[in-house]
């Protein structure tokens, strides 16, 4: 006879209450574990859909994600004409946070070269940009739909498509634009600005006695030139042909001096170990405390019921029981209740992970090392109980 | 003439608890012989030693000097024997009934006998038949699958009863079982358990301190202060 289905049934509103609890914290082990995972996704996402082998950055930084790096546009004609490159394409990253309905909305604007790669990886409803200027295509997480306009730099942008979930490292929705707009944005002037900086280098030339007028003229003009460009970009990224070795192709782009060239091996380190190790990190003490706490828990849980049951226990034994059938009892009532609750808990997770504000991965080892873990903190919690069990004297089954 | 046979041996049997001068001799010199089939009733007040002697015949209670024999079998002899393995023995030789019926909440009245009989290595079937028969035979027919909490106090301890009596066992103790009771269960408790010894040829033992319960007993023991001070035969 199955003692410990036995009492489950008899108390089955106090047991399912206490596993629905204890399903609830490991709910949120569970998803501690898949924000865990989520910000490796979410720190390689941009990496991935990209599917570039090289990223060329500024010397001496470890952009573009990680550092700032500014690098003139037109660099990606050399990097193409390095022996083993396939195709150079530019890109251009910045953080925007906008008023929407009244509430901060922050997302990652991504200014991609329409001839070239790293725009976005699918289009989910709509099209591609088709334009050079003010259309752009936006992750679902955006929450905006075809035709919505928004407002960036000095124009307004449509949306003509949307994409799956991309996001930037730090969890924020992706937006794409074309790279002469994602430029604008950028780094372009107002009107008056600009008519501000051409009479301020105007007034610093005329002041320079030994130019003559046509030569201010000239110097203005190129002066100008230079400081209203907008062809700069944070990264150029590259893709090897078949058979070309990287090394050899980052050396060469390394002997030009202002560039660095970053293995996609390299930039993952960067993303992973650099950028989300502090909260991996935050994440895994979050875990082991939370599963210490379920391990208390479950222990408190096992020992009151074992108390509950002290007369019980010493009516066993003073009819002969062996020790086997209490110490099953009190074992099988902790590791029922560990495997419902876990389920309960994995279950909450699968119906509510999509409606997580930051993305949640739930990967099967994850999941199995939890269950085995689990298991094990039900197994050693249950002693706490066996051993006040196998200390009941049967006399106390005597008296009132 | 053969040796006669008995069910319970006690001889000279102590118990003190403490050591030093904070030791308490809770029972002195005890000696009871109990035959099979007898009903038999160790009567005194509270704190007279009467559940010491019980739960040292129940091998609840280790002994301090005194023999104890069970069926026969030596159990204790200045203390339990070497070896001896007490829960078998209890399994097999001894059936309880407590002063509250102390039947598993959890369990129905079918299920509270069955455990005795499945602890005792009966397959379930076995057990379930065992039980069904024993619970009809005290007219609980009619309340297999119900709870303790959903029986009257009478019939729980009815069920105790047949809990007790599952195992066929040589010996059965009852510690005041009619103390929960009103007068008419505790005595109607008392009729089946006298009904019952003579059936199944075992020796009852019953502690009480109400002498209103123990009348057609075979023998009273009276206890006080930790020692027989009597006995007193019924009809003889």
């Amino acid at each position: 006879m199955n003692l410990a289905i036995r009492d489950i049934r008899y108390h089955r509103g106090r047991f399912i209450l206490t596993s629905i609890g204890l399903g609830l914290l490991l709910g949120v082990v569970i998803s501690m574990g898949g924000i865990y995972r989520g910000l490796f996704a979410d720190a390689l996402a941009i990496l991935d859909s990209t599917k570039a082998d090289i990223w060329v950055v500024q010397q001496n930084t470890n952009g573009p994600f990680a550092e700032s790096s500014r690098i003139p546009e037109d660099i990606k004609y050399r990097i193409k004409a390095v022996p083993g490159v396939a195709e150079a394409s530019p890109l251009s990253f910045q953080t925007i946070q906008i008023e929407r309905a009244g509430k901060p909305f922050r997302f990652f604007l991504i200014g991609y070269d329409l001839n070239g790669f790293g725009g976005p990886p699918q289009i989910v409803t709509g099209r591609s940009i088709g334009q050079k200027h003010y259309e752009m295509v936006v992750a679902k997480s955006m929450g905006m739909g075809i035709g919505d306009k928004i407002h960036l730099g000095l124009h307004d942008y449509a949306v003509v498509g949307i994409t799956g979930k991309v996001v930037s490292s730090g969890g924020d929705p992706a937006a794409y634009v074309s790279l002469a707009d994602a430029q604008d944005i950028q780094f372009k002037k107002d009107n008056d600005a600009i008519r501000n900086d051409r009479e301020r280098i105007g007034a610093n030339l005329a002041a320079i006695q030994s130019l003559t007028p046509g030569q201010a003229k000239y110097l203005k003009q190129n002066i100008t030139g230079i400081t209203e460009s907008t062809h700069t970009v944070n990264t150029i990224v590259a893709r090897l042909a078949p058979g070309a070795d990287l090394k050899e192709v980052q050396e060469r782009i390394s002997r030009w001096n202002h560039f660095r060239p970053i293995s996609i091996e390299e930039q993952t380190k960067i993303l992973t170990k650099g950028m989300i190790e502090k909260a991996r990190m935050q994440l895994g003490l979050f875990r082991v405390i939370l599963l210490v706490i379920s391990a208390v828990i479950i222990a408190l849980i096992i020992y009151t019921s074992t108390l509950d049951k002290i007369k019980v226990i010493a009516t066993l034994k003073l009819i002969g029981s062996q020790n086997r059938v209490i110490i099953g009892m009190i074992l099988q009532q902790s590791l029922l209740m560990g495997v419902i609750a876990y389920f309960i808990g994995y279950g909450l997770i699968l119906l509510t992970y999509e409606k997580f504000p930051r993305r949640i991965v739930l990967e099967a080892f994850d999941l199995q090392v939890l269950f085995i873990i689990v298991i094990g903190i039900c197994t050693i919690s249950s002693f706490v109980g066996i051993r006040k069990a196998l200390k009941v004297e049967p006399a106390e089954a005597l008296g009132g | 003439m053969g040796k006669i046979m008995y069910a319970i041996e006690v001889e000279n049997l102590t118990k003190i608890y403490g050591k030093g001068e904070s030791a308490v001799t809770a029972l002195a010199d005890a000696c009871i012989q109990v035959k099979p089939g007898e009903l038999v009733a160790i009567l005194g007040p509270s704190g007279s030693g009467k559940t010491t002697l019980l739960t040292s015949i129940g091998l609840i209670n280790e002994p301090t000097h005194g023999k104890v024999v069970i069926d026969g079998a030596v159990v204790a002899d200045e203390g339990w024997l070497p070896g001896i393995d007490l829960k078998r023995l209890r399994r097999e030789k001894l059936g309880f009934i407590f002063q509250a019926h102390n039947l598993i909440p959890f369990l129905t009245a079918l299920e509270n006998v069955m455990i005795a009989l499945e602890i005792n290595h009966l397959t379930r079937s076995e057990a379930k038949f065992r039980a069904t028969e024993l619970l009809g035979a005290l007219n609980l027919g009619h309340r297999l699958n119900n709870y303790p909490s959903a029986l009257s106090g009478g019939e729980a301890q009815r069920v105790a009863i047949a809990r007790a009596l599952a195992n066929k066992p040589k010996v059965i103790l009852a510690d005041e079982p009619t103390a929960a009771l009103d007068t008419e269960n505790g005595k109607n408790v008392m009729i089946l358990l006298k009904k019952l010894a003579m059936e199944n040829h075992s020796a009852i033992l019953v502690v009480t301190h109400d002498h209103r319960m123990v009348e057609g007993f075979d023998r009273i023991f009276h206890v006080n202060d930790g020692r027989i001070l009597g006995e007193e035969k019924n009809g003889m």
